[in-house]
Parts: C-alpha cells; sequence; structure tokens
C-alpha cells in the first residue's frame, strides 16, 4: 500500500504546492486524483517517484511511504527499482528511438531475462505498437505515443503506475480505448493504478476510489460511486445538473453556487 | 599510371588516414554533447594529455608499449570521472554559455599542466606503430596510416554499434532525448554523463597516441584535437556516422588543399580549407550531413 501522510511541497524553497495532503492507493485498485489546473495533482504524483528534485522542488514535511518504507529520500532509480513507475504527463515519449527501443529503455532497470516475454505482452496489449515496433516513436499519433508511454511502464513490471493524464489531448474514442486497457492492466496484471485526470468522467468510469484536489489539499474521498453522485463533484467536474442532464452554458451561475465542502 | 594520378592517390591516402584519427576523436565530443548537451572544448587539451602521458610512459619511464598503453586508459577514465565530477556536474541545468566557458578554463588548465610537466618544446614519439611502407603498385602506403586508421575506424564501429544495440547505449540515447523522461525509467542520469565523459576521455588519449605517432609531439597537438569541432559539425553534431564520415572528408581537403593550393596560394590553406567546407555545408544542410532533424508532428 502506498500512503502519503500530510505531505508538504515546497518549490525552489518558497512555494508551497501542497499543503499537507494525505491519500492511501490500497494494492490492486485503481484510485483516481482529480482537480483542476494548478490542484498540485502531478506534484503529487512527481513527490512520490522523486522526480520533483529534478524541478528544484522537495518534500519539506510528512512522508510517502510504501509498504512502510520511506520513499522520499530515495533517488528516482532507486523508486523505480522498487516498483513505482511514473508516466509523466505529455506522453514524453524518446522520438529519436524506435518504439521497440523505447519499451527497452523502460526495461532499463530489470536484470532478468523475461524482457523479450514482456515485449511481447506489451504488443498484445497494444497491437499498433507491434507494427510500428521499428518505427521512430516521433512520428507515431499522440494515441500511440500514449500507449507507448504505458507499454514502456509494463517493461519495468512495476506494482504501481502513476499515470498522469493518459487522456491528454486524446479523441474521446481513444480516450475509451486507453482506459479499457488502463482496467485490463489493473486486472489481468494486479497492478496497483494511481491515475490523475482532468477527465474526472473518464476516470470515475474505471477507478475504485477518488480523491479530489483543490489549491494543495484533499477536500473530497470516497468510493468512485459515492464521488459521482454527489451533487457537487456533478456540478463542477461532471458537467451535470442535479438531474443528471445536460446543463445550458446560458444557466451557468459558476459564481453563485458555493462548493459544499468549502463551508 | 601517371605522376599526377598517382600524386592524387597517395594524397587521398593520406588523408583518409588522418581523417580516421579525426573521426575518432569528434567522436567524443559528439557523444558528450549528445548526451549532456556540452560542447567540449577542451576535447583538444584532453587528446594533447593523453599523447603526452603515454609518451612519458614510454619515453621517459621506459615501459613496454601495451603496458604504458593500459596505464594511459586508466588515466583518461579517471580524467573523464574528475572532470564531469570537479567541473561539469555543479554546473547542471546552468545557461549553455556558462558551461561551455568551464570547457574553455579546462582546456587552459590542461594545456598548462602539460606545459608544466614537459615544456613546449617539440619531441619525437616512440615508435608505437610499424614505420615500414607497403608497396602497392606505384604507390608507397605508410603501414603507420594504415594501422591507425584502422584503429580509429574500428573503435568508431564499436561504439557505434554499442550506441545503437546495449542497454547502456540505449540509455545513453534515451537521456539525450528526454533527461526527465529517462529518469523516470530509473535511468542513472548521473552515470551516463560520467560514461560520454569517460567515452571521450579515452578516445580522445588513443586519438592523441595515433596522432602523436605520426607527427611527433607537440603543444600544437592541441590544435589538431579542436579540428574536431568542424569534423562533428560537418557531420551533424549529434550523429556517429556523421563523425565518422565528417572526419574523412576533413581529411582528404586538408591534405589535397596541402597539395594543390598551399604552393599558388601561399600555404596554410589546408587549416582554412575544412572551415571554408564547413560552412558551405552548413548553408545547405543546416543540421549537418547526418544531423538528428528535429520531429515535428503536426
Amino acid at each position: 500500500m502506498l500512503a502519503l501522510n500530510n505531505v508538504e511541497v515546497m518549490y525552489d524553497k518558497v512555494i508551497l504546492v501542497l499543503k499537507g495532503l494525505s491519500l492511501e492507493v490500497p494494492d490492486g485498485r485503481i484510485v483516481a486524483l482529480l482537480g483542476a489546473n494548478g490542484a498540485g495533482k502531478s506534484t503529487t504524483l512527481k513527490a512520490i517517484s522523486g522526480l520533483l528534485r529534478t524541478e528544484e522542488g522537495e518534500v519539506t514535511e510528512g512522508s510517502v511511504e510504501l509498504d512502510g518504507v520511506r520513499l522520499d529520500r530515495l533517488d528516482p532509480s532507486e523508486i523505480v527499482r522498487r516498483g513505482v513507475f511514473h508516466v509523466l504527463e505529455g506522453r514524453r515519449v524518446f522520438e529519436h528511438l524506435t518504439v521497440e527501443e523505447n519499451l527497452l529503455a523502460g526495461a532499463h532497470t530489470r536484470r532478468d531475462g523475461g524482457i523479450n516475454g514482456d515485449l511481447a505482452a506489451v504488443y498484445g496489449y497494444f497491437p499498433p505498437l507491434g507494427e510500428r515496433r521499428s518505427g521512430t516513436a516521433g512520428y507515431l499519433s499522440g494515441g500511440e505515443q500514449q500507449m507507448l508511454a504505458i507499454g514502456r511502464a509494463l517493461m519495468a513490471r512495476p506494482r504501481l503506475m502513476l499515470l498522469d493524464e493518459p487522456s491528454l489531448g486524446l479523441s474521446p474514442m481513444l480516450v475509451e480505448e486507453i482506459f479499457r486497457i488502463i482496467r485490463r492492466i489493473n486486472q489481468e496484471r494486479g497492478t496497483t493504478i494511481l491515475l490523475v485526470e482532468q477527465n474526472a468522467r473518464a476516470a470515475l468510469g474505471i477507478a475504485h476510489h477518488g480523491f479530489l484536489m483543490e489549491g494543495g489539499r484533499v477536500v473530497l474521498e470516497g468510493p468512485a460511486e459515492t464521488l459521482r453522485a454527489n451533487e457537487d463533484v456533478k456540478e463542477f467536474y461532471l458537467g451535470l445538473t442535479a438531474v443528471g442532464e445536460k446543463r445550458s452554458y446560458r444557466e451557468v451561475k459558476h459564481y453563485k453556487r458555493r462548493k459544499r465542502w468549502l463551508s | 599510371m601517371s605522376p599526377d594520378l598517382t600524386l592524387v592517390l597517395q594524397l587521398l591516402i593520406g588523408g583518409v588516414a588522418i581523417g580516421g584519427v579525426y573521426a575518432l576523436i569528434a567522436l567524443g565530443f559528439v557523444l558528450i554533447y549528445k548526451a549532456t548537451d556540452v560542447l567540449n572544448l577542451a576535447q583538444g587539451e584532453m587528446l594533447l594529455l593523453g599523447a603526452y602521458v603515454s609518451y612519458g610512459l614510454i619515453a621517459q619511464i621506459g615501459l613496454p608499449v601495451p603496458v604504458a598503453f593500459l596505464i594511459t586508459l586508466a588515466f583518461s577514465i579517471v580524467l573523464g570521472i574528475t572532470i564531469e565530477r570537479v567541473a561539469l556536474r555543479p554546473l547542471i541545468g546552468e545557461p549553455a554559455i556558462s558551461v561551455i566557458m568551464v570547457t574553455i578554463g579546462l582546456a587552459i588548465l590542461l594545456r598548462s599542466i602539460v606545459i608544466g610537466i614537459w615544456g613546449t618544446e617539440y619531441r619525437v614519439y616512440p615508435d608505437v606503430l610499424p614505420k615500414e611502407s607497403a608497396q602497392i603498385g606505384p604507390l608507397s602506403v605508410s603501414l603507420e596510416f594504415l594501422w591507425s586508421f584502422g584503429i580509429a575506424m574500428a573503435l568508431v564501429a564499436l561504439f557505434a554499434l554499442a550506441f545503437r544495440y546495449t542497454r547502456v547505449g540505449i540509455a545513453m540515447r534515451a537521456v539525450a532525448d528526454d533527461q526527465q523522461a529517462a529518469l523516470s525509467m530509473g535511468i542513472n542520469v548521473r552515470f551516463v554523463f560520467a560514461t560520454s565523459w569517460v567515452i571521450a576521455a579515452i578516445v580522445s588519449s588513443i586519438g592523441g597516441i595515433l596522432l602523436a605517432s605520426i607527427q611527433g609531439t607537440g603543444i600544437l597537438l592541441a590544435t589538431l584535437g579542436l579540428k574536431a569541432l568542424p569534423v562533428a559539425i560537418v557531420g551533424g553534431l549529434d550523429s556517429i556516422i556523421g563523425a565518422a564520415v565528417g572526419g574523412v572528408i576533413v581529411g582528404v581537403l586538408e591534405t589535397l588543399s596541402a597539395g594543390y593550393l598551399d604552393v599558388p596560394l601561399g600555404g596554410g590553406v589546408r587549416d582554412v580549407a575544412p572551415f571554408v567546407f564547413l560552412v558551405l555545408i552548413l548553408l545547405v544542410k543546416p543540421y549537418g550531413l547526418f544531423g538528428k532533424e528535429r520531429i515535428e508532428r503536426v
């Protein structure tokens, strides 16, 4: 189980981005982390994977623990070795490498001989990658690049995958496909998934549990069904009125409605 | 065969041979630029130091050549790690111009060390390569040239293959593409940086030994090292094959212009020709002959 306890993150020693964030990701589950731009979702993932330090950020308070072992003082490569893999926002494939070389780079920390089998497994999840395995990754379509980013993570055989906005810039159909595969990975391989999303509808569609962030804190949490039914979540993140119908923009009076969790 | 043709062939062979060594030196330059985005202007001085260390071990201490060669290699590895650790790592994330200034400082430092220990006078390098000539038809080809070309090209090919197929090679290219993403795969970026400096130090030492055994040891060897700059740029700063082809082109240009243009134009053309060619190439192909094109998806 991954647990964040009261984590504070500061950038450049002045900017406080996470202000006492706590959350838990039980093994084998899909947990969604939702919130608007600038809520601190990506920062949370970087605090877990140790990539914060490349951006002059640090965990100043609290702890990040995987099964009771603290991660927040380890090197990113050590964290990957312990089975936590961060799929960065914006796909970030190695553009000048081929598809297969990208996947091999994902297996960098592996020392065992199962790499070829895993390549086949990734091509099984993502058939388009198999067809273009010796093609340059930079010329793949956006959806294929997202598949490659997730496939690259699978190559490390992680216990916990941190996915940052896998729906970014993809068509609704592709989003559906990618999310279906994420669910399959979770079910078939037992991989725990912490999913950061702006697309709350898609995320709550596959998640077991959800956390809602605002201003560097968790403001609401609960099982995915409960969150889907929550009036505020519906209104602010799913774009539905209380009766469940699509709302007209004419009637939007955002400023009048006060979010109940602020009370 | 007419004397004219013989002369051209003779010049070509000399040019290709020396070009192979340039290619090797440019390889170090390319590796560092590719993996760490640093233009290493101390490459020539690293070459100089390698040449002088091996000279000292062979000619002054009297060690047998293979032993001296291995010690020089070990020295280069230590040199590469030290440079990366002491001079470059504190500058990660700083503007490119500061980093380039540091490599210039490094060049001056290394050169001063060499001058401090060995002085500035020209020295005859001991014979490490066979000095005889082979007679191929009307051409007499120095075995020294053949050997140095062979060694240089074998090393370039070895590194090119390793870069393409090994785990560390893929990691180095991944770091060159996207450092943070590489970090997120658990690739140790510091190790990759250190490795590229070590390889650069090794290839420049070997290049230094080859050049010194052809031309003798003098402080001017460092300026030969600077030839790696046009070689690497002609080939495209980030391409290993580019470095190989660029090296041969520059070597041939040099010997041909020395053979044909120095007399009518009054000398020195061999040093200018590579740079004239560089300007022409960049006009036509701004990424160099084999440079990585910027991938843009629309």
